[in-house]
């Protein structure tokens, strides 16, 4: 309890009933603070006090409830709102980076995908242009080598019909000689006429 | 008890004069009692508003001590209450925080505990129940008294539900006040009664000092326990304030 020594011990004898056994400790000191009414009853249920704490009640806890609807409480309102709308800032924001982080990611991916694609066109001209260049060399070779093999082979039969029209008169010319060192004379129109035949 | 010549249990709760004081025949007097009510409500206005002086965006440990208790009591009354409920809400945090800091208030040794006296709960409690009553009619005129005819009830056992709801509900600024008031009675009681047995054993001898100590730990238990009851008790007396108010806001439908 919140008092003097003194006071307690002037206080005490107001609850003198229950207090009857333990009252030799206080006999002597003077009448209770509270006065007569009431005669002593267990504290809390003592009328006497009953008045001054309803009234103490009253004002204290008026004053407390008006400030705390004044003051306090719009205060711990607004901290409360205040960081409530900043966390949705935040998201907000968050969100907004995000999306354009996902836009950006989308972009360079596009990007990507054309710079393949251009790459994959220019590798296939180049292909094909090297291709086709190779083709017309490879004609110019052929044609080249077609060209000689024709050229090689007329020669070959001009080589060809002068050595056979040279065999005639070869085996004519032995054929007369032959027949010269055998029978000592030739005829050459007989001789013409065999290898004719003979051939 | 051998304890109750040296100390006694009550004796804690009697309520002194420090200025005696009346007005108009009564006795007004600024008593222990009035200095608790003051304390209390300085300490939980000074709590609160110098905790908050900062508005900080990222609150400091004391400043969330303040928020959590405001939207504690806020969550309470709007799952209570509803939205509606919400004008309150006010009220309902006064006298929570006002409960609680003077339950708090009163285990410290040698303070005074303003919640262990009838009166004080009492009238809390009116405090409640008028609120209740003046707003119920104010809001829905007659149509409050459908709080005491539950819906559904067959027209025989009618008269019976009734008497049985308009008892209910005069009986609860006596339940909600002698709840509070008795809880807080006899813890502090009890502690008396350990802290006692342990002034009285330790002045024995050699004995009564060793057998001091189950009683000192007892003691240490207690107001342990205490805190607790403190704390719980505040809660209830709030909780059952919301739902009386959501009594008054929606007397038809629960």
């Amino acid at each position: 309890m919140f008092v003097t020594p003194a006071y307690a011990e002037e206080a005490a004898p107001a609850a003198a009933g229950d207090h009857a056994a333990q009252g030799e400790t206080h006999a002597g000191t003077e009448v209770p603070a509270e006065g007569g009414h009431g005669g002593g009853t267990f504290p809390p249920f003592n009328p006497a006090t009953f008045s001054s704490q309803i009234f103490w009640l009253i004002i204290t806890f008026g004053l407390f409830y008006l400030f705390l609807k004044k003051v306090v409480m719009p205060r711990l309102g607004g901290i409360l709102e205040v960081r409530s709308n900043r966390i949705a800032q935040d998201l907000d924001q968050a969100a907004k980076l995000k999306s354009e982080a996902d836009a950006a990611v989308a972009a360079y991916e596009q990007e990507l995908a054309e710079a393949k694609a251009n790459a994959n066109t220019i590798g296939q001209k180049a292909r094909d242009e090297a291709k086709a260049e190779a083709e017309v060399a490879r004609k110019g070779v052929e044609a080249g080598l077609e060209k000689k093999l024709v050229e090689a082979e007329e020669r070959i039969t001009a080589i060809k019909t002068s050595a056979m029209k040279d065999v005639g008169s070869i085996a004519e010319t032995t054929a007369s000689a032959i027949l010269e060192s055998l029978v000592g004379k030739s005829d050459k129109a007989e001789v013409v006429a065999a290898v004719k035949a003979a051939r | 008890m051998a304890s109750a010549d040296k100390v006694d249990p009550i004796h804690q709760f009697q309520i002194n004069n420090i200025v005696p004081l009346h007005i108009g025949g009564f006795d007004v007097s600024f008593t222990n009692s009035a200095l608790f009510m003051v304390v209390t409500v300085l300490l939980a206005s000074g709590f609160l508003l110098l905790t908050t002086s900062g508005r900080a965006l990222i609150p400091t440990r004391l400043q969330s001590v303040s928020e959590m208790s405001y939207e504690f009591v806020a969550s309470m009354l709007r799952d209570a209450a509803g939205s509606h409920g919400m004008k309150f809400f006010p009220l309902v945090f006064s006298l929570f925080m006002f409960v609680l800091t003077a339950n708090l208030l009163g285990l410290f040794p040698y303070f005074f505990t303003v919640t262990t006296h009838i009166i004080v709960t009492f009238a809390l409690a009116a405090l409640v129940i008028c609120t209740v009553i003046l707003y119920g009619f104010y809001k829905h005129g007659f149509g409050f008294l459908k709080l005491f005819v539950p819906s559904g009830v067959p027209g025989i056992l009618l008269p019976l539900v009734v008497a049985i709801e308009v008892i209910s509900f005069l009986s609860r600024p006596i339940s909600l006040s002698v709840r509070l008031f008795a809880n807080m009675l006899a813890g502090h009681i009890t502690l008396k009664v350990f802290a006692g047995f342990v002034v009285t054993l330790t002045s024995m001898g050699a004995v009564g000092i060793a057998g001091a100590i189950l009683p000192l730990i007892m003691t240490v238990a207690i107001t342990a326990l205490e805190i607790l009851v403190a704390f719980l008790q505040a809660y209830v007396f709030a909780v059952l304030t919301c739902m009386y108010l959501n009594d008054a806001v929606h007397p038809g439908g629960h």
